[in-house]
């Protein structure tokens, strides 16, 4: 493989991971904290409604997953196409 | 020991530390002025950017605005924390490997167009100011309410503080300093935090204590609503704004948040690539121990005030029976009451206290009533108790007072109290500095350097840096002492900029390899220039609430800005040329990790 051949398929490896956690990232967000929030509330969670649960809790604590997620995801990828530095 | 002493020992120690490390960490050349040397390890980095972006917004009245609208606070929870991973993903990698010193160098040299610059410096500077200014009049605030000065000269003695350390040390200095001050402010956050969980829940931590049942058999979030409806408010659990304002709030605080100037220069600072990416996640972590504590403090805080102030009877308290932290922040003037129903007891329910701006008092001078309170001039002829609740409300507290008052409602010893107080300094100073750093550095460095006077030494553009952050520490103290009536709406303007600018410009120029300068340039005036002639329409020119597109309030608009920013630029580049070759190569060089190497100058 060329370098630019390389690279290529790096970028596109590196988007897929991106649209991967990014929509985990809008489902959370915006799906579950946002649009359905009223129906998930009818659900109790440890003494909060579900819905708001991840509106003021949740979501944060999700967010730091996917960024460490993200992060360790991308060391690999580095690695596999011997991109690190 | 007294408080006052307890208060001047915790402030003056943590004054002593921050010029401590400034006179350890000198810059001695711009690399390490601007980006620390680039040497600054990611978890170090992690804290620095935590207490670079919690401010006085988020220490003193993130909480305070929860506490007092209760669901809907979700969106600047969200909004503010999944910033990061917008950033963490679409900017900060692809930045540190670019390797320059600030945004308008990217937006520079990848539009290859000095006006697109100038739009950038424009909007950092404009960000950065709105946002520094209610960071001095937080300082000010704190110093008057607990060191006894006047606020203009507690303003003054935080201006001479982020002079030394900033002016002195550059990032280098104001990175250390804002280890240490996150490690103060996040201490300040938590210790109440707990002490307050464990004696409303009987848990330690916030974040389970608010989904505790208490003594009465109810939850605690169950026990809110009910307080909430008995008195006339709406649910504290359900949402009062429209869903589409609240989705496009969350979005725009989001996106401002990864395209606020000082948060992304702070991913310059790290040696390779893959430490801005762990770093942002260690800046989250830092975070979101301060963020997830705030639903139960914000929960915590309501139930206290409501029940200091109703009393367990729910009838109200007499004036001379209320704890003294009542008067003292009525000294403030941030807490008001009139006896509209001539018993003697202070209530509080729904509905405005005073006939003023958002219901706040204005006092007679420091005349005083019949029980001995503060005499207000605009107390309402006819009060009536709003949806149901048993007496008109006869109280305004400001909403600000929320994280300062906490300790005091819930009688905790006098050294948290203090420790509060180093806490909300520390998180207003630090968050300060880093602006002022990005000021002087957008001015000396993409102004001067760059636009004017190429030929500068790297010991005059130093100079220039340390000149222009003497002039932005002044102007930020000016708006600290004489602040402008309308701080909150000027931050949302901030977030809105930054999200219809700085956000779009630089993600479509990582994102987008056929992306050029026609497109950036109309892509961001379009944003910008929409997001602005919103806000100040419906903020300053009495633009009615009927007339909201969509209904979307002015903080929520600056997700429509980028969107249309977006637009405008993919389209207008589509009709252009596409960018130079040279230019595709940047594209492609900062897409790859692999040879990034320190920051570099020109």
């Amino acid at each position: 493989m060329s370098t630019q051949d390389n690279a290529q398929a790096y970028w596109s490896d590196n988007l897929r991971i991106i649209i991967t956690y990014l929509s985990i990232w809008f489902v959370v967000s915006y799906v579950c904290g946002i649009l359905l929030v009223d129906q998930l509330d009818a659900i109790p969670f440890f003494g909060f409604p579900l819905g708001f649960w991840i509106d003021q809790q949740g979501s944060i604590f999700v967010y730091v997953g996917l960024i460490w997620a993200y992060a360790i995801s991308m060391n690999k990828l580095d690695e596999k196409y011997d991109v690190h530095e | 020991m007294s408080l006052d002493l307890l208060t001047y020992i915790f402030i003056g120690g943590s004054f002593a530390l921050y010029i401590g490390i400034a006179v350890w960490a000198r810059a001695g050349s711009t690399k390490e002025f601007y980006v620390a040397g680039g040497g600054v390890p990611p978890v170090a980095n992690g804290m620095a950017t935590a207490a670079d972006w919690m401010s006085a917004a988020s220490f003193i009245s993130l909480a305070g605005l929860v506490s007092f609208i209760g669901r809907d606070g979700g969106a600047y929870l969200m909004g503010w924390t999944g910033g990061y991973v917008l950033l963490a993903m679409l900017l900060a990698p692809y930045l540190r490997k670019f390797g320059k010193f600030t945004v308008p160098d990217f937006v520079g040299d990848r539009y290859y167009s000095n006006t697109a610059r100038i739009i950038a410096v424009v909007c950092t500077i404009v960000i950065s100011f709105t946002y520094v200014a209610g960071q001095m009049r937080g300082v000010g605030i704190v110093f008057s309410r607990y060191l006894h000065v006047d606020i203009n000269t507690g303003v003054i003695i935080g201006m001479a503080i982020v002079f030394f350390y900033a002016v002195l040390g550059g990032m280098k200095g104001i990175t250390y300093t804002q280890v240490a001050q996150y490690c103060v402010l996040i201490l300040a956050f938590t210790v109440p935090a707990f002490f307050l969980s464990l004696q409303v829940t009987g848990h330690f931590l916030p974040q389970i204590g608010l989904g505790a049942t208490l003594d009465s058999g109810m939850s605690v979030l169950a026990t809110l609503d009910k307080l909430s409806v008995d008195l006339g408010f709406a649910e504290y659990t359900a949402g009062k704004k429209s869903t589409i304002d609240i989705f496009c709030l969350t979005a725009a605080l989001m996106a401002g948040t990864a395209g606020l100037p000082h948060v992304i220069v702070r991913f310059f600072t790290v040696p390779r690539v893959k430490d801005a990416r762990t770093s942002a996640g260690w800046a989250l972590i830092f975070i979101a121990i301060l963020y997830t504590s705030v639903p139960g403090v914000a929960g915590f805080g309501r139930v206290n005030l409501i029940q200091t102030i109703n009393g367990t009877d729910n009838t109200g308290t007499s004036y001379a029976e209320m704890p003294q932290w009542f008067k003292n922040w009525e000294k403030a003037g941030l807490l008001g009451w009139h006896d509209y129903n001539g018993d003697g007891k202070v209530q509080y329910a729904a509905g405005s206290a005073f006939n003023g701006p958002k219901g706040k008092p204005a006092f007679d001078g420091d005349a005083r009533g019949e029980h001995g309170e503060r005499a207000v001039t605009n107390a309402h002829a006819n009060p009536t108790a709003k949806n149901g609740a048993p007496f008109a409300n006869e109280v305004y507290v400001d909403r600000d007072i929320m994280v300062l008052a906490n300790p005091e409602i819930a009688q905790l010893p006098n050294w948290v109290i203090a420790l509060v107080a180093a806490g909300a300094v520390a998180a207003a100073l630090s968050t300060a500095a880093g602006l002022l750093l990005v000021i002087s550095t957008a001015i000396s460095h993409d102004l001067m350097k760059t636009c004017i006077n190429p030929n500068l030494s790297d010991k005059q553009e130093l100079m220039y840096a340390r000149l222009a952050a003497i002039v932005a520490i002044c102007i930020a103290g000016y708006f600290g002492i004489n602040p402008p009536g309308f701080v909150a709406q000027v931050v949302a303007l901030a977030f809105g900029l930054a999200s219809s600018s700085v956000f779009p410009v630089i993600v479509m120029g990582i994102f987008n390899k056929r992306m050029n300068k026609e497109g950036a340039i109309a892509g961001m005036i379009v944003g910008l220039g929409s997001t602005m002639a919103y806000m100040i329409y419906f903020t300053f020119m009495g633009g009615a609430k009927e007339d909201l597109f969509l209904g979307i309030s002015t903080g929520g608009f600056g997700f429509v800005g980028m969107i249309l920013n977006f637009i405008v630029a993919y389209v207008v580049s589509m009709m252009t040329p596409p960018p130079p070759a040279e230019v595709q190569e940047i594209v492609e060089n900062i897409r790859v990790p692999r040879g990034a190497g320190a920051a570099h100058a020109h």
